[in-house]
């Protein structure tokens, strides 16, 4: 039979796939639409507009024939889709997308060449720390130790066969030196991460649902770039109202607290993880801060900026403060931020005012490329 | 991958039993894949070589990705087509596959034996890759992206073709009528011929004459004369392409009317197949030890859904039935005038027809007129068959009825043409602009406008002026319109 054309059919429908992604990428950043469709290593993504339209009927006004226990006024079960029958039944009426897995890396990619955001450099060590062997293939040299015996086995049958000295009455199978196969490896690189994302996020009365939706969308998508760049990541995540404390993601994106709001609490137990577990000249550190811009006090912000100016900015490869509005905040945590920080490089500042802001914000952070 | 021996014993015995029965194939051909190969060859609609086209990639990838999840796998693929091609997985029972074998047996001799594929191109395997130089030339030639636009708007009407067109020598719609051909009008007899006068009044007649020219010279300006279902072939024939466009729309529309016939006999084409790969496993290769696992396999196959029904099901269980009612003699007017309820249960003729039925059976119907004639209240009620319809306050589907009738009406509609809208071309000179006029028969069901939309851009760019449907919508006629940039939909007199 000849070659199979399938492959490139099936580049060509990632190719179109791709871009369809990116003219609606915007779309899937500001409705946050994609988050909850993540798997390991992969998003799945409604495409729209891809099936090939057809003069065709209505789905409500169709109904059908169906199989089964019930009376005349009962309502029809879901049941299995048929095997083999291409998702007929249980469509739902009108929305015609196909669900497409695209790896995170390729999202991303599709992101940075959306966004045009620059490459990072990351700083730090280059050098590998650990190593590991895997048993890749077979040949014919090595420690006895390593000797694979079916292999050699099989070897020395095959050939005493085919040199006739196989008796099937006495099935003695000799094997010499040329039938031995040992087991070979490949030493490989474990990935080492070197990159932490630190987020903090204020959980005070005055963060609603939607605010936390949109750091939800951010912060994904900061992870989905930032993943790109760097072999290995970890993140961290610290909630904070007037105190701070490190959580998980989960609880990081549900918890809600209520009562005042000290910044710096956030920001020192910030400083606390970084000394702790994260070398500055082998790490890169990535911390970012969501609040509504509230703080509780002059002094407080003041100890902040301190904080910032002391150990973390100079510490990360960059400090990035989001604020979202919020219709009981004050903002003025930004304004703090802008005056002592002007024009610097290292701590970027960004206000989301709603979901369709989203965008611009993630290029702000990241479009420095640090 | 040339058959393992033990599968080429199973293939030999099973062709042989095959044969006793009277089943008659064209030569078969299995080949083991592997399960990877398998999902490449059922993505192209098992077919190893077509036209290049990233849907095929599209369904590649939906395939493997359910394979992957364990939603459903492939057992079988076989390629109506002399000699005819299966594919049996690698990996499968040997239980499996020869079920598959069985199975295969069935739809080969449907394939060869049953009227409506009788039209249908037996070298297909090599058409199909002669299709796929041709596309690739002209993508050497024209560009991906120009190509497969264009592929993309062929394949969009690839629906819109007249299914009976192989069966039936149609004269030439258009014709050549150039006046020549109008009647004269109908004289009453007069039986003195000095009545003739009073009669039939010169006047008369020469208004009755002006008037049937008025509608011949109507007729003559329409064009087409009458409204065409082939939309493809009118497309093909008159749309302004170019030499390749042509060519690749009578490609799509060619593979477009190989597969109809499977379309139009799916019912009872699983039907058959499942009909004889039950009755040779179970009569003659099955071992006890098999017995368990063939059970199962073959009650996956028929499992029933409350939300469609399954064809193997249907097929399979009519086949039986119609084998049942011929075998006792409850068929025709005896049977169907006998109103004593106790004597029809245990009517018994014992006239042994049912083998010999079902084949003819096999021979000369497609799921329509099988079911048309075959579908009996008994069956209905026995197989619980009901119909559903969409119910507007609880936004989901409710039973409908268990009614014969209203069941079989409603198989019958979702049957007819594919459960496909009838579409027509009405008029290429719409308006007198050239513009293009289609019309939608409407029997009962709305088209949808989103697709809809859709699909008259894509029309616009194969006839390059504006281009209309007439349909109904909600009891109303409306007249949706595009001119290449724009959707409208206006109500529409006349």
């Amino acid at each position: 039979m000849s070659i199979l054309n399938i492959q490139k059919d099936h580049s060509r429908f990632r190719k179109i796939v791709r871009g369809k992604i990116k003219e609606n990428l915007k779309k899937y950043i500001s409705q946050g639409e994609l988050i909850g469709r993540q798997g390991k290593d992969t998003v799945s993504i409604p495409v729209p507009q891809i099936e090939t339209p057809r003069f065709r009927f209505g789905e409500q006004q169709k109904g059908g024939v169906g199989q089964g226990d019930g009376q005349p006024g009962d309502p029809v079960g879901q049941g299995e889709p048929q095997p083999g029958e291409p998702g007929e039944a249980g469509k739902d009426p009108g929305s015609h997308s196909v669900e497409v897995d695209v790896h995170l890396d390729e999202l991303a990619e599709i992101l940075g060449e959306e966004l045009e955001l620059p490459k990072i450099e990351p700083k730090g060590l280059d050098k590998i720390q650990s190593t590991r062997d895997r048993y890749i293939g077979i040949r014919s040299v090595g420690p006895e130790t390593l000797r694979h015996f079916r292999r050699t086995y099989k070897q020395a049958l095959l050939r005493q066969i085919s040199s006739g000295t196989y008796n099937p009455k006495n099935p003695i199978v000799v094997p010499r030196r040329e039938d031995k196969r040992y087991r070979s490896w490949r030493t490989e690189n474990l990935p080492q991460s070197n990159a932490v994302i630190i987020y903090m996020m204020d959980v005070s009365g005055s963060m609603g649902d939607e605010q936390k939706e949109m750091v939800r969308i951010e912060s994904f998508w900061i992870d989905t770039w930032l993943r790109s760049q760097y072999e290995g990541i970890e993140s961290r995540y610290i909630i904070h109202d007037a105190s701070a404390k490190e959580v998980d993601r989960h609880t990081f994106f549900h918890t809600r607290e209520s009562g005042g709001t000290m910044i710096s609490s956030a920001y020192k137990l910030a400083c606390e993880i970084i000394d702790a577990d994260y070398p500055v000249d082998e790490w890169n550190i990535y911390p970012f801060h969501f609040s509504d811009g509230d703080n509780w006090s002059v002094d407080d912000t003041l100890t902040c900026i301190q904080l910032l100016k002391d150990v973390l900015v100079p510490k990360a490869n960059v400090f990035c403060y989001g604020q979202v509005d919020s219709p009981y905040g004050s903002g003025q945590f930004i304004k703090d931020l802008r005056e002592h920080f002007p024009d610097s490089d290292d701590l970027i500042v960004s206000e989301i005012k709603n979901k369709d802001a989203i965008v611009e914000s993630i290029k702000e952070f990241l479009g420095k490329g640090k | 991958m040339s058959l393992p021996k033990h599968l080429v014993d199973a293939q030999i015995e099973i062709e042989a039993h095959a044969r006793r029965y009277g089943l008659d194939f064209f030569a078969t051909v299995f080949e083991l894949i592997d399960y990877e190969r398998m999902n490449e060859v059922a993505a192209l609609g098992g077919f190893p070589v077509r036209y290049p086209h990233w849907r095929f990639g599209m369904e590649y990838e939906r395939l493997k990705k359910s394979f992957a999840y364990g939603l459903h796998k492939i057992y079988e693929l076989v390629i109506n087509n002399d000699p005819c091609y299966a594919y049996l997985l690698e990996g499968n029972s040997m239980t499996d596959q020869k079920m598959v074998m069985a199975h295969v047996y069935g739809h080969c001799d449907f394939f060869k034996n049953n009227q409506w594929f009788s039209p249908t191109n037996r070298k297909m395997m090599d058409q199909m890759a002669n299709h796929g130089a041709r596309v690739r030339r002209y993508v050497d030639r024209h560009g991906v992206e120009e190509v497969e636009d264009f592929i993309d708007v062929c394949i969009s009407i690839d629906n819109l073709i007249d299914r009976h067109s192989p069966y039936i020598q149609r004269p030439s719609s258009q014709g050549d009528s150039d006046g020549e051909t109008t009647s004269s009008p109908q004289k009453l007899t007069a039986r003195r011929s000095y009545l003739e006068r009073y009669i039939n009044p010169d006047e008369v007649i020469q208004r009755e004459q002006d008037r049937l020219q008025q509608e011949a010279d109507e007729l003559a300006s329409r064009f087409p004369q009458h409204p065409q279902l082939d939309v493809m072939a009118f497309l093909a024939a008159y749309a302004p392409l170019k030499k390749w466009q042509q060519d690749v729309i009578n490609i799509v529309a060619a593979e477009s009317y190989y597969f109809s016939p499977q379309g139009m006999t799916k019912i009872m084409n699983e039907g058959w197949a499942s009909y004889w790969h039950s009755r040779i496993m179970t009569q003659d290769v099955l071992t006890c030890a098999e017995i368990v696992d063939f059970a199962d396999n073959h009650a996956a196959t028929m499992a029933t859904s409350p939300r469609s029904i399954n064809p193997y099901k249907i097929g399979i269980e009519l086949f039986r039935d119609i084998e049942d009612r011929w075998n006792r003699g409850r068929f025709g007017k005896d049977y169907d005038e006998c109103h004593d309820l106790d004597e029809k249960l245990h009517w018994d003729r014992g006239l042994g027809l049912g083998r010999e039925k079902i084949f003819q059976v096999r021979r000369i119907y497609n799921d329509v007129t099988f079911l048309d004639e075959f579908l009996t209240p008994e069956f209905c009620w026995r197989q619980k068959l009901f119909t559903y319809e969409y119910n507007r306050k609880r936004q989901g589907f409710d039973i409908f009825s268990t009614d014969f009738k209203t069941i079989k009406q409603k198989m019958l509609s979702q049957l007819t043409n594919f459960g496909q809208p009838f579409i027509y071309v009405e008029d290429a000179n719409f308006a007198n602009r050239g513009e293009l006029l289609l019309w939608h028969r409407h029997d009962g069901v709305d088209l949808d406008v989103k697709y809809g939309r859709e699909t008259l851009s894509n029309i616009h760019s194969i006839w390059s002026r504006p281009v209309h449907i007439r349909t109904r919508i909600e009891g109303k006629p409306r007249l949706w319109s595009h001119d290449g940039t724009e959707f409208t939909d206006g109500p529409f007199e006349g």
